[in-house]
């Protein structure tokens, strides 16, 4: 039996699976479900065997855009988004950091004109693995562990 | 490569060959003057932070080449509401001038005027960030000391942590495949990501504490003031400002033909009976500004091509 089951099925939507438990408030957040009106559902320290624990979301009613979903890969990697038509997965989409971030993710440096004035902050990424992300306008570096959402 | 236009807001942006390219047109402008060159031009030089050097180097060069300058400097941008009267005071002056030199205190902050800017934007220092400028000078400055940019040993002595121009030299330096040498005490050592990013591009560095172990090795040595305003602690300043000095015990180590570069103002990191001595190359480096701002105002602003 499958260990998802505790989760009901969806028509259709999105899965997001294997984030790691830790993150998935986070990408919950960035997910800013404030925008959502139909069902949300959402499981933490499920048993998974590549990962010890995950975490996963379920979105009925709405086909998360590929913008949506490289956003994911900010906090956790490793996910795997399936949209589900029908009440089977139609398409999986992998996640992939995007070139530029914008307005997602505060700069760490306290003295960074972002943190004084009402700016969009903006990230490079430079590298993948480690993620690492550069500041357009401090130029301050920062990884995964650094990453604050706006 | 097509200079017109663009802003000059951190050396990344900049590469090899366009580094070079003003280097080579800052030696014809400081062998043969353009007293024409500018005319009818006008650079705003915005100093939201006070300068004395930056400043008048770059007022120095537009006017030598015939330009004219408006601007101020000044302490009272210094609230929180700072960056809001930046974005606007930016827009009104692109519509007075035709390239604007700025510096402020804080990170970021030539970035975002030149996206509100519609002229080019010169940094002439973001708090702790980048200084563009001076890193080209410096970089004509060991070039016209040695003949060459290539394969040189640079040594960067004294506070790493915190100075803008190591980081940045260090950046621009690292096409020119050198070896690196990095003196500084343990508390203002060179951050890991500039390291990570020599390792990257295989360029081999070494680290160390004490200055007299390597001096003998060194082309370049890149004196910094350990900076008072960076230390939360007072004590623990003192135990710092004083590490390296260099005196003539350390020039007679020097290799000759060895120069001793430094961004001033110096405190006392360097004894005055250094001057005299043919490695102490930074008055001459200062002086390099005016030739190499005048090609970058010639470059940006359309005048030079
Ligand atoms: N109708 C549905 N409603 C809700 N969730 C679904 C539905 N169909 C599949 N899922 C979920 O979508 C994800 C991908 O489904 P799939 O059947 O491909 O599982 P899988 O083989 O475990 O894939 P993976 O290798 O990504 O774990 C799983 O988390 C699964 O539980
Ligand atoms: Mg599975
Ligand atoms: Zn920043």
């Amino acid at each position: 039996m499958k260990k998802e089951i505790i989760i009901p099925a969806i028509e259709n939507g999105t899965v997001i699976d294997h984030i790691p438990s830790k993150v998935t408030f986070r990408v919950m957040r960035l997910l800013d479900p404030k925008e959502y009106t139909n069902t949300i559902n959402v499981a933490l320290n499920l048993e998974s065997k590549k990962m010890g624990k995950k975490g996963l979301i379920k979105i009925s009613g709405r086909m998360l855009t590929q913008d949506m979903v490289n956003k994911v890969a900010l906090l956790a990697p490793s996910a795997t988004v399936s949209i589900i038509k029908d009440y089977s997965v139609s398409k999986k989409v992998v996640v992939k950091v995007p070139e530029m971030i914008i307005n997602l993710v505060k700069c760490t440096n306290p003295n960074c004109i972002t943190n004084m004035e009402e700016v969009n902050t903006k990230f490079l990424t430079i590298k993948e693995i480690p993620l690492k992300l550069r500041c357009v306008y401090c130029e301050r570096e920062i990884s995964r562990e650094d990453i604050q959402l706006k | 490569m097509a200079f017109k236009g663009r802003d000059v807001i951190s050396i990344r942006d900049f590469s090899k060959s366009e580094i070079l390219q003003i280097i080579s047109l800052a030696k014809e402008l400081e062998k043969k003057p353009s007293p024409e060159l500018m005319k009818g031009k006008i650079m705003a030089s915005l100093f939201f932070e006070p300068s004395t050097r930056t400043r008048l180097s770059f007022s120095s060069a537009m006017e030598r080449l015939g330009g004219k300058v408006l601007g101020f400097e000044t302490k009272e941008f210094t609230s929180v509401s700072k960056g809001e009267t930046l974005w606007d005071t930016i827009k009104m002056v692109s519509q007075y001038a035709d390239v604007i030199v700025m510096r402020h205190s804080i990170e970021g902050a030539a970035r975002l005027a030149s996206e509100a800017s519609s002229i080019p934007i010169i940094n002439a220092g973001d708090g702790a960030n980048q200084h563009p400028t001076q890193t080209i000078l410096d970089m004509y400055t060991i070039e016209k000391e040695l003949g060459k940019l290539e394969g040189l040993k640079i040594g960067f002595v004294g506070d790493l942590k915190y100075g803008r121009t190591v980081h940045s030299l260090c950046m621009a330096m690292s096409h020119f495949k050198p070896k690196m040498y990095f003196i500084a005490p343990e508390a203002l050592k060179m951050p890991k990501p500039y390291l990570d990013d020599l390792s990257e591009k295989g360029i081999e560095y070494v680290e160390e504490a004490d200055l007299m172990k390597f001096c003998g090795e060194l082309d370049i040595m890149y004196m910094t003031r350990i900076q008072k305003e960076r230390f939360p602690d007072p004590v623990e300043y003192n135990k710092l400002k004083g590490v390296y000095r260099i005196d003539k015990s350390i020039t007679q180590k020097m290799k000759k033909g060895a120069r001793i570069l430094h961004p001033l103002p110096r405190i006392d990191e360097i004894s005055i009976d250094v001057d005299d001595t043919e490695n102490a190359a930074y008055f001459r480096q200062a002086a390099n500004g005016v030739p190499v701002r005048q090609a970058i105002l010639a470059l940006v602003t359309g005048a030079l091509k």
